[in-house]
């Protein structure tokens, strides 16, 4: 039992994650007048390319054969230390040889430094084949995520501050009993600096089209350009995981009701199971919404959204320190 | 192993450096084919000793005893005294293992000046600047201390300026010179004010005493000197000017000793002024300190984000990561102001750690950057391009190194850098306004350092070793044949490069390690004996390494890498791989049609343009000087504003011409006139002495 939990506590970011990218392509379609493509078709795409051949650039290094491998794997790694349905860090014990435990990566320091980790081996994949594209869209995204980095790592900080731990598990348990109601109002403000940073670091409007291809103005499309077949699946997924673990952090940490505290699957998971899925539906209504209502901005307008965010963490710092330490 | 326990090892330690920087010398004069020997000579010899150095540290930590002895000396006023404790044990470690693998990597690194330079001369000035460095750190008596500190500046003088047949080296040596000495001058200072409120020379003596004497100005005096003083030396923004031309000039394995080590020196100098000679200084320097590693740090990174010269890029980087590191002194600083002994240990701890990790990726950065400079004979990274087909080791090297700096985990930045964080974490808590907001602004300035320094090191991995080639390179520099495995150059890297994972996993070892020297320097039993009891600071040692999250995070990160990419692997292994060529839009690619180093940081230079003040300059010239519709030569230049040379040294300058000039109108070069003022003078001190 222990054994299967912590193997679906790990699986759960990559398997639900291409649904709610489905989820907001079905949204977007539905407020466009379209029909569009039912909710599993991400997962049809992926399985389509994992059958693929793949063509590698010539130019391409062992950077373009082994890091989306890395890319891959640190999301999947991220997932399972973010709050989905349980605040229970995944462990398992190995008898004699101990327990492996993904507590650590819980800290939100590692998760901060992680991100960018996997941000920082995209660029260089994208910068690999020597194509045009892919330089260019390299230097937007470290642009926009060196700029986020402040904003991300402070909305976390001010929770963190908040719950008076550095790990997101006990955020989430400690934000549901310990914290007052009057620390309501920096946390609203952490989270908007916080949605700010989640549009930006999954390549959402007002930043990037997620939807497009060969447009001058695009991040991460461009960057991924020359990939194909698994590679690219393992791309897509690590975007999606992205997408569905910065959902999770903003839905759990700063909104932490109806998470269970307990691991197993015991009586607390009837209750946090549906709410985290009305959680993370109103998230994609949110992120689906602004895509259909809002251009995307000037590159150069894309800064004063990625300090504004940094700022509104900042204020809620302030005022939190201020009023309450 | 016993041997290294001796005090006398380390005499035979400074003999051996002093010994190889005479031989190189003679080896030079003496064997006639260019320096081949003596280079070897002088790199060999100084390599064993370093490595005698090495072993001598870890003797005395094995020891668990600290070593003292002194000699006289025939100058009045100096004797040689020397205190190694756990904190000089520790830099003595660093010193001597860095100083190792560089050495070692120098062998093959100097090989291309063979013929070309003096190399016996080289010879002399490394070792000797390595013996500077093994004094400074180990001198207990401040005139010993100063000459061993100007010994260490000048013999690095002579090594930055060794290339001398580019004229920008000389230029470089001469503002290093400039700027050393003016920083000398505040160290003579603080030294001498010492010796005004304890009557003493001797450091043990400064312990004892304190500066009960010094009335809270002349403290303040004190620490400033200090501050200006080493600061200069370690590079704090704004008096870093020498430091993006200095390191750049010198051979690279001398880049690595001088970045990775020497500037350290003064980090180290300056925990020991205010911790360990001169312990409670107010809390406002630890505010003090903050803002200047926040400042540090942040710039430190945006210049280095504008430069396009590899060296000079590191260069910048070291900048930050003594931002970095000061960050962590500040907050000790702040927290002992405080008297939270805990937090203040743990600060410190967070610093020397930082200390010892940027020496080893930097010293990596610098080497690989060395093989890259000498393959393809230019340091400016818009020619560079696609190197990773030609100089596959070093590559991967410099991704390590580059992972390292960005503080991504699991490596040793990282753990640091997560130390550093959480004792910044802790001042947000204090209760005066002032501090909360000095330290959450720290916290924001090492925020974005580590988003600048990833941006940073994305562009100098990739403009170099990716992508296609760019430029032709000179004939001169074969840049077609494939790089060679080589213990001489790549042994050291690949140690460095093992040392960065070690100590990133292993963080919690060195944890509490670093806590025992820093609780035996602070708590330790004062001036007159020597033992430092580290093993029963352990206890405390606990409570901070196991919350060390990097352990957990590399074991996790290695299972789940292997597992998904051999399932992956498994599952998708009858998919083919085709090798095609680059997307082109239907147009062939040329070199040129891939993204610029420049342009690649450019739009962060333009949202940073309040702080870096880009400059252009178009110029275009026409064939038709008329009508002007035919372009025949049009340029663009673009530049950065030097705000330090222009607003704070061309003022200081000015004023100081400005002042000697009016100083020039009473030397009217009549002998008459002179014997005059020599007769007031005289007059003038006679009636000073009798009051």
């Amino acid at each position: 039992m222990d054994i299967l939990f912590f193997v679906i506590q790990i699986i759960a970011v990559p398997a639900i994650s291409p649904l709610l990218i489905g989820v907001i392509r079905k949204i977007k379609a539905l407020m466009q007048n379209r029909v569009g493509a039912d909710v599993w078709q991400p997962y049809r795409d992926l399985r389509k390319l994992f059958q693929k051949d793949e063509i590698i650039s010539n130019e391409a290094s062992w950077v373009t054969r082994y890091f989306p491998y890395l890319i891959f794997a640190i999301t999947v790694l991220l997932g399972a230390a973010v709050p989905l349905v349980t605040s229970v860090s995944p462990e398992l014990v190995l008898g004699e040889w101990g327990v492996f435990s993904l507590a650590p990566l819980s800290d939100f320091i590692v998760i901060v430094y992680l991100f960018a980790l996997a941000t920082f081996l995209l660029v260089l994949i994208g910068m690999d084949q020597g194509s045009a594209f892919g330089g260019f869209g390299s230097s937007r995204e470290m642009m926009v995520s060196a700029l986020a980095e402040g904003g991300f790592f402070f909305a976390l900080f001010t929770v963190s501050i908040a719950t008076q731990t550095g790990s997101v598990m006990d955020m989430v348990s400690s934000g549901m009993t310990n914290v007052p109601l009057l620390t309501l109002l920096p946390l609203l403000i952490a989270f908007i600096g916080f949605f700010l940073v989640l549009l930006a670091e999954n390549a959402r409007f007002p930043f990037d089209n997620p939807a497009t291809h060969l447009e001058l103005t695009m991040i991460h499309e461009a960057m991924i350009l020359d990939l194909s077949g698994k590679r690219l699946a393992l791309m897509e997924w690590a975007a999606a995981n992205k997408l569905m673990i910065f959902v999770a952090l903003g839905a759990n940490l700063f909104f932490p009701f109806g998470v269970s505290m307990t691991s197993g699957f015991g009586e607390e998971w009837t209750f946090a199971f549906p709410i985290f899925i009305v959680k993370v539906l109103i998230f994609a209504l949110a992120i689906a919404l602004i895509e259909s209502l809002m251009a995307k901005f000037r590159i150069f307008r894309l800064p004063d959204v990625l300090f504004t965010s940094f700022i509104l963490s900042v204020i809620a710092i302030g005022i939190y320190v201020g009023a309450y330490v | 192993m016993d041997i290294f326990f001796h005090t006398q090892t380390f005499i035979v330690v400074l003999a051996l450096y002093a010994g190889t920087a005479v031989l190189s010398l003679f080896a030079f004069w003496q064997v006639r084919d260019g320096g081949r020997t003596a280079n070897r000579v002088a790199h060999f010899g100084a390599c064993l000793a370093s490595l005698l150095l090495l072993a001598f540290s870890v003797g005395v930590f094995l020891d668990g005893e600290g070593k003292a002895l002194s000699f006289a000396s025939p100058f009045p006023g100096i004797y040689f005294a020397f205190r190694i404790d756990g904190l000089a044990a520790f830099f003595l470690g660093l010193i001597g293992g860095i100083a190792a693998l560089a050495s070692w990597f120098g062998v093959s690194y100097q090989k291309h000046f063979i013929g070309k330079y003096n190399l016996g001369f080289f010879g002399f000035f490394y070792n000797a600047f390595l013996l500077g460095m093994v004094l400074a750190v180990s001198a207990n008596q401040a005139l010993f201390f100063l000459f061993a500190w100007e010994l260490m500046s000048l013999a690095s003088y002579f090594l930055v300026i060794f290339d001398r047949e580019d004229t920008r080296n000389i230029r470089a040596g001469f503002l290093y010179l400039l700027m050393t000495q003016l920083g000398t001058v505040f160290i003579a200072c603080a030294l001498f004010l010492a010796y005004k409120a304890t009557g003493s020379f001797d450091f043990d003596v400064w312990r004892l005493v304190g500066l009960a004497a010094l009335s809270p100005v002349w403290q303040g005096v004190l620490f400033g000197s200090v501050l200006i003083g080493f600061g200069t030396k370690a590079g704090i923004i704004p008096l870093h000017i020498w430091l993006p031309e200095a390191h750049p000039a010198a051979p690279s394995h001398v880049s690595a000793l001088m970045s990775g080590v020497m500037i350290k020196t003064a980090i180290f100098m300056i925990i020991r002024f205010f911790f360990d000679f001169f312990p409670g200084a107010p809390l406002e320097w630890g505010l003090v300190i903050l803002i200047l590693g926040a400042i540090s740090s942040l710039l430190g990174v945006l210049y280095a984000l504008s430069e396009h010269d590899i060296k000079r890029l590191l260069a910048y980087h070291s900048v930050e990561n003594i931002g970095i590191i000061l960050l962590g002194v500040g907050a000790a600083l702040v927290f002992a102001g405080y008297g939270l002994q805990d937090f203040f240990v743990f600060a410190l701890v967070a610093a020397l750690f930082h200390t010892a990790n940027h020496a080893i990726f930097k010293s990596l950065l610098f080497m690989t950057s060395g093989v890259v400079v000498g393959v393809t004979g230019t340091r400016n990274m818009e020619a560079y391009g696609g190197l990773i087909r030609v100089l596959p080791y070093s590559a991967f090297f410099f991704l390590i190194g580059s992972m390292a700096i960005s503080a991504f985990p699991p490596f040793n930045g990282f753990a640091s850098e997560w130390l550093v964080f959480q004792s910044l974490f802790v001042g947000v808590a204090a209760s005066s306004l002032v501090v909360k907001m000095t330290f959450l602004a720290s916290i924001a300035s090492l925020s974005f350092t580590g988003g600048l320094a990833m941006a940073c090191f994305a562009k100098a991995f990739g403009i170099t070793f990716l992508g296609r080639r760019r430029e032709s390179v000179s004939v001169e520099h074969n840049t077609s044949k494939k790089e060679k495995m080589s213990w001489l150059v790549h042994l050291p890297m690949g140690v460095l490069a093992i040392l960065t994972l070690a100590l990133g996993i292993g963080a919690p070892f060195v944890v509490s390690f670093l806590v025992g020297i820093v609780a035996s320097l602070v708590f330790g039993t004062g001036g007159e004996t020597l033992v430092f009891p580290y093993l029963q600071f352990m206890g405390m040692s606990e409570n901070f390494s196991s919350i060390l999250p990097v352990h957990g995070t590399a074991v996790a990160l290695v299972v789940f890498v292997a597992v998904i990419g051999a399932s992956v692997g498994w599952l998708t292994r009858k998919r083919k791989v085709t090798l095609a060529p680059t997307w082109d839009c239907g147009m062939p690619l040329s070199p040129k049609m891939q993204i610029t180093a420049t342009s690649f940081s450019r739009s962060l230079v333009i949202i940073f343009r309040g702080i870096l003040r880009p400059t252009k300059q178009s110029d275009v010239e026409y064939r038709d000087a008329e009508t002007r519709y035919f372009t025949s030569v049009q340029s663009v230049k673009t530049d950065f504003f030097d705000v330090y040379r222009n607003y704070v040294f061309h003022p200081i300058a000015q004023a100081i011409g400005y002042f000697s000039d009016r100083v020039k109108k009473i030397q009217s070069g009549n002998v008459n006139v002179y014997m005059l003022y020599v007769f007031i003078t005289l007059i003038v001190l006679l009636i000073l002495t009798m009051q």
